[in-house]
């Protein structure tokens, strides 16, 4: 298994990672989530070796990886647009790593085919990989990531560069191979769907350090404080008692106790209407804005109407309080 | 498509007749000349002279000799220069951007500095006397790593800046070691900048004229040194023709391989800004590489130029600048004595017409490269880059002394045996900036109600103000340390800066050497000060090479 503790990497004056902890189980898939800059493509470099730490270790079955370079970690990783060779074809990049742990030709040659056919992409041994389409790419450098059979698998951002429809199915092809595979993944990503679709454990991470980790259902059910509860789409508010994060659909329009508000915006989000409110007034206790799921069947209120807004009974997580992680 | 600068290319196709009929006059005519007086001396043609400098045993030492230390300072220089490049590119670290322009200094410096500055290092009195080098082979080869160092390191570190780092990162995951992933991920993408870099370092030490004359001394010659041998000293002029047969014959041949391996790449690389692949060394290895390959570029680049500036205020008398006031007082009783402060203001007038020539006939040129791609006349416009200034001084000698074109008692004949060296490098710079003005700037301009002219002015001229004047700093720089083509044809009363310094180096005494080293050190700087100067209005890095 994989053990990284108080991983700390400095560029310049800027920490990037600050005492990370993090552990892998050996058929266990992690996710690491975070918006852009939260440090976790630098947490993937470091597991691997690209990045020296300045200080805490990685470990892997206890055995301390600091003086292997990383061609020896024997861990793989996909690189977020892919890095793939331009001057070799697709069976010369999905076979490099194989080349590279001293197989034979024809060997190589085997087991290129085995990690392509695995991807989907039989057929296209020798195609150009500057002529593939974003996905077939994608496909290529997932099959030379696993093509060596490494003991850890890391994928930096697996769907990134591609559009809605294409990344929702490859969740689900991804879904399958990391289960057929039944081996040690870590991935990262920015988008919680994709972490909480695929992982066995979610690690958020925000400026550095990790904010929180858990089961999806609970990392989705307990934010363990506002930032996590914001980047996972609840509302932070004190409005409706102590620091609360309640989640849109927490929030009922209407009722002569609520909260005052003004609508300022609204999009359909097919079985929800998705109203931004801002209540309070700039005199008083301040402006703050408040996003309310209304039901699809219900007509939902026009920009500029006058409505109150409470808390669903029972609704809502207290933050700030007992440590939930 | 009509495209509206499609249109334009009707009205601007005249412009390419300009370089064109430059060319023909003082470039295919004297070439021709040469080559008439080679094979057809007498009216009839005649292989015999041409045969007999193949058979001789002497000239083939020649012919064999010019290439071998070719081949030798090639791969010398690529030796020294690549891990140069790496770290220049790769690696960010302080004063970054001063050390390329810094590095970038040796190239543009006249031949002849190279010669002294490599004297003032290795020669009598010198620092590094004791070892010994000096006349010897590898005073040239030393000099030549030094004068190309620059080539390679823009060409290749040019590159190898914009490849994308993770390339080499996904091979050291696959299980590649840090040397594996170099040779089995970067090099191949390296290749065609390599295989250029090569071609063009071959190319300009296999033409080297000025450091061969000066360091060589009188054991070493090339083809080169010696058709200026034959011409100067036997007044042998069949043999020194069919001497510069062989020559072009060799270029042309050269110039042939360059253009077929730069057609090979055929790879579609991803690229990536350069700002985004370097970085700063992260621990003692990393910091260890980047202040040795430093600790290289002061002692190969840094160190003949300092010596020289040294050995230029170290008097007898101490530390002062007498042998640059030598410059203006120096005297002799000889007849062809010119003081080189009469030196230095022939070449700055020569330099001046040239760069007025050259860019007027360059730009013409660049102007119908822009408008139309040509592969037969970007070919024609870069043909003199290849001929030897050799060549074209002793083309110029045999061809224009006697009507219909007797240049021979005018002054005009060195700015324009100097534009016509320097009229490629104006292309080269020029062309790839104009070609580079995106059509829908003018188009938006146009939209937003600006006229033609307007669009003219507002658009194109700022960018091609800003081409214009780096081709006419490099043209003024090429054309003042211009060495080759000049000690052919220039008069003797009227010599130009470098052709001083030469003479100068060849006579005996302290004083002319203190006078020698000071001149060197006032052209140096003039060139550098032209280059400082181009580094700042260049349009970003487009015309490197």
């Amino acid at each position: 298994m994989l053990r990284a503790c108080g991983l700390t990497v400095r560029f310049g004056g800027f920490t990037a990672l600050d005492g990370v902890d993090l552990e892998v189980d050996d058929a266990e898939i992690v996710s690491v989530l975070g918006p852009s800059g939260s440090g976790k493509s630098t947490l993937l470099r470091a597991v691997a070796g690209l990045e020296p730490e300045a200080q805490g270790r990685v470990e892997w079955n206890g055995i301390d990886l600091s003086r292997v370079p990383p061609h020896r970690r024997e861990f793989g990783l996909m690189f977020q647009d892919h890095a793939l060779f331009p001057h070799r074809d697709v069976i010369g990049n999905v076979g490099f790593g194989l080349r590279m742990h001293r197989m034979g030709r024809a060997d190589v040659d085997a087991a290129a085919r085995v990690a392509l056919a695995r991807v989907g992409l039989a057929g296209f041994e020798h195609r150009n990989v500057s002529e593939l389409s974003g996905g077939e790419q994608q496909r290529v450098a997932l099959a030379r990531a696993l093509a060596p059979e490494p003991r850890l698998l890391m994928l930096d951002e697996p769907l990134g560069a591609l559009d809605r429809a294409l990344r929702d199915d490859l969740v689900g092809e991804l879904r399958a191979l990391f289960g057929e595979l039944g081996q040690a993944v870590v991935f990262v990503t920015h988008d919680h769907d994709e972490a909480f679709a695929l992982a066995d454990r979610v690690v958020v991470m925000h400026t550095g350090r990790v904010a929180q980790v858990g089961a999806p259902a609970d990392v989705w059910a307990r934010p363990a404080d506002a930032f996590v509860a914001r980047f996972l789409g609840w509302n932070v508010t004190r409005r409706f008692g102590g620091e609360q994060a309640l989640h849109p659909g927490d929030l009922v329009l209407g009722g002569p106790d609520g909260v005052r508000g003004r609508v300022t915006g609204r999009t359909f989000r097919r079985d929800h209407h998705l109203v931004t409110l801002v209540v309070g007034d700039a005199s008083g206790d301040g402006v703050e804005e408040l996003r309310v799921a209304v039901p699809a069947t219900q007509a939902p209120p026009e920009i500029g109407d006058a409505v109150t807004v409470r808390a669903a009974t029972g609704a809502g997580v207290v933050l700030g309080g007992a440590g939930e992680r | 498509m009509a495209h509206p600068h499609q249109h334009r290319a009707g009205r601007t196709g005249w412009l390419a007749l300009v370089p064109l009929a430059f060319l023909a006059v003082f470039f295919a005519y004297p070439v021709g000349a040469i080559v008439a007086r080679g094979l057809v001396p007498d009216g009839s043609l005649e292989l015999k002279p041409l045969g007999s400098v193949l058979t001789d045993a002497s000239l083939r030492h020649v012919l064999w000799f010019t290439v071998w230390q070719a081949a030798a300072s090639t791969a010398l220089t690529l030796a020294i220069a690549l891990p140069g490049a790496y770290v220049v590119s790769r690696y960010e670290f302080p004063g970054r951007r001063v050390v390329r322009a810094l590095v970038t200094v040796p190239f543009v410096l006249p031949t002849v500095v190279v010669g002294a500055a490599f004297t003032a290092l290795l020669g009598s009195g010198g620092p590094l006397a004791a070892l010994g080098l000096d006349q010897t082979v590898w005073a040239i080869l030393l000099a030549h790593v030094f004068f190309n160092y620059a080539v390679v390191l823009r060409t290749v570190g040019g590159m190898w800046a914009h490849l994308d780092p993770r390339q080499e990162e996904a091979a050291r995951m696959l299980g590649a070691s840090r040397w594996r992933a170099f040779r089995e991920v970067t090099l191949p993408a390296l290749r065609p900048a390599l295989a250029a870099a090569t071609a063009i370092v071959f190319l300009f030490t296999f033409t080297s004229f000025g450091v061969i004359l000066v360091l060589g001394g009188p054991r070493f010659a090339t083809l080169e040194t010696e058709i200026y041998r034959q011409t100067a000293q036997l007044l042998n002029l069949d043999t020194a023709a069919a001497l510069t047969i062989v020559q072009m014959v060799a270029v042309i041949g050269l110039l042939l391989v360059t253009s077929r391996l730069e057609g090979r790449q055929s790879v579609a690389l991803r690229l990536r800004r350069a700002r985004d692949t370097a970085r700063r060394p992260r621990n003692a290895r990393e910091r260890t590489v980047v202040a040795t390959n430093l600790a290289v570029m002061l002692a190969v680049l840094g160190a003949p130029l300092l010596v020289m500036l040294e050995r230029a205020l170290h008097t007898p008398s101490g530390y002062g600048l007498d042998y640059f006031r030598a410059l203006d007082s120096l005297d002799d009783d000889s007849v062809l004595f010119v003081p080189p402060v009469d030196a230095i203001a022939t070449s700055l007038r020569y330099a001046a017409v040239a760069t007025v020539i050259a860019v007027v006939v360059g730009g013409c040129g660049a102007f119908a490269l822009a408008r139309r791609r040509s592969g037969a006349l970007d070919t024609v416009l870069a043909l003199p880059l290849g001929v030897s200034a050799v060549t074209v001084g002793f083309g110029f000698l045999i061809a224009l002394d006697e009507p219909p074109l007797d240049l021979r008692t005018s002054w005009a004949l060195v700015p324009l045996a100097q534009a016509l060296v320097a009229i490629p490098f104006v292309v080269r710079t020029m062309t790839p900036v104009l070609r580079s003005i995106d059509p829908r700037l003018r188009e938006a301009a146009s939209v937003l109600g600006a006229s033609p002219a307007r669009v003219w002015r507002e658009v194109d001229l700022p960018i091609v103000a800003r081409a214009g004047l780096t081709a006419a700093g490099f043209a003024f720089a090429i054309s003042l340390g211009e060495f080759g083509a000049t000690l052919f044809i220039v008069r003797p009363d009227t010599p130009t800066l470098p052709v001083e310094i030469f003479r100068l180096l060849g006579r005996p005494g302290e004083l002319n050497f203190g006078a020698a080293m000071a001149a060197s050190v006032v052209l140096m700087a003039v060139t550098a000060l032209a280059v400082l100067l181009i580094e700042r209005v260049r349009v970003g890095t487009v015309g490197e090479f």
